[in-house]
């Protein structure tokens, strides 16, 4: 049961109070690049569910089985970053193959994934916060959800703001940002959010 | 080699984070005190330095199918370098950036000029693209710290003058809300707005003395 509990407030905390973009800005350049369109925003957001998990798992392994094993822990942000990268190109080439579809709706996101700061960010706070095997995986699954809760959210607002009236200076880009402010202090009322005591 | 210009471009009409918009994780997430942005500026700068020159070196050697990968592990490397170096030297520094030190790897001006610039340029112009680089992105770094600490805190220089900084509203008057996420959004989107107006009339001048000749 408490590990039920404690689960659960690994998800809602990675979900709600701190979410990755808007909370702890991780992602914000997939964020704001591919958030013009709600069903790519959403595809997007697919895209780093699956991986974050994957990583999650990948690193940990990694972490616990190879680098701890050989005392070599300073060397976690090279072979992160190796690891996501080979991930991320290997669920690439397995979807072409196996699942077409599913790879016509992700494929042109995937590449853009290895440069997530999410996807590293989330390995590098399951280390860090000590977290075990399955605690891991679900923290880069559900923080994958809060990605893509906040891309799809931005993407509804954003494609109003394409033809709003605002000074030049603000046209584009900086609308933009002010409106995921706007976005991040709805999503502050969340902070503190505890469900169990 | 015209420094000048190319420090010009780092600063406004290229800055990497106001211009070229990349970069922006850690600009809006660090940028609380002085003290974080001064740090992360340098850690930026010395590694977008380090990485350029030995980019520009390797360029010829590396083969152009694999160079992303190979671009990311000479950055990771120097990055790594500059954690346990700041870990050693500077604890409280790195205790405060925390995970965003680990996270230049994939911060996207590294990266990008590496691509952009290190790849097709010589070794000391490509020193030279990183110290300007460096310094606007440092710069940037520095207004979005200065507004935001003033606005938030209400005092200056967090970290850098004495642990407290200088006051200078009241504390009963600053609005948190600036420190908080929200205001890296807000202060960033105002800052971006405002160097796109500049750069707008810089061109309009530009077009001006170009119509008198």
């Amino acid at each position: 049961m408490s590990t039920f509990v404690a689960l659960f407030t690994i998800s809602l905390n990675a979900i709600l109070a701190e979410n990755f973009i808007l909370v702890k800005f991780l992602g914000i350049c997939p964020f704001m690049g591919v958030s013009k369109k709600t069903d790519t925003a959403f595809g997007m957001g697919l895209a780093v569910i699956f991986v974050m998990g994957l990583a999650s798992a990948a690193t940990w392994a990694v972490n616990e089985f190879l680098l701890v094993r050989l005392n070599l822990e300073y060397m976690q942000t090279v072979v992160f970053i190796l690891v996501i990268a080979a991930l991320v190109q290997f669920v690439e080439m397995f979807l072409q193959k196996a699942l077409p579809a599913l790879y016509q709706a992700l494929g042109i996101y995937l590449p853009l994934i290895t440069t997530n700061c999410a996807v590293l960010g989330v390995a590098l706070l399951n280390i860090q916060n000590g977290y075990t095997f399955i605690e891991s995986v679900i923290y880069g699954v559900t923080g994958g959800v809060g990605f893509t809760l906040a891309i799809v959210l931005f993407s509804s607002v954003r494609e109003r703001l394409e033809d709003c009236d605002c000074p030049k200076a603000f046209k584009g880009f900086p609308l933009a940002l002010i409106a995921a402010g706007l976005l991040a202090l709805s999503f502050l009322g969340f902070s503190g959010f505890k469900v169990f005591g | 080699m015209n420094f000048k210009k190319q420090l010009k471009e780092g600063l406004l009409t290229n800055n990497p984070v106001l211009s070229q918009l990349l970069g922006m994780c850690s600009t809006m997430a660090i940028t609380t005190t002085l003290f974080n942005g001064l740090g992360m500026g340098l850690s930026v700068t010395i590694i977008l330095i380090c990485s350029n020159v030995v980019i520009s070196a390797l360029r010829k050697i590396i083969p152009d199918k694999i160079r992303i990968a190979a671009y990311i592990v000479v950055i990771a490397g120097f990055v790594t370098m500059v954690d346990l170096l700041l870990k050693a030297y500077v604890p409280a520094l790195s205790d405060s950036l925390g995970v965003f030190i680990p996270l230049i790897v994939v911060n996207c001006i590294i990266l990008g000029r590496a691509e952009a610039f290190a790849s097709k340029n010589g070794v000391l112009a490509s020193a030279v693209d990183g110290l300007t680089q460096g310094i606007g992105y440092t710069a940037a770094l520095v207004v979005m710290c200065i507004i935001r600490e003033f606005l938030g805190s209400g005092t200056f220089g967090k970290g850098v003058l004495g642990a407290d900084g200088v006051r200078i509203l009241p504390a009963d008057y600053p609005a948190l809300l600036v420190i908080l996420p929200v205001g890296g959004f807000l202060t960033l989107g105002c800052l971006i707005a405002l160097t796109q107006w500049i750069n707008r009339k810089l061109a309009e001048k530009e077009r001006e003395k170009e119509a008198v000749k």
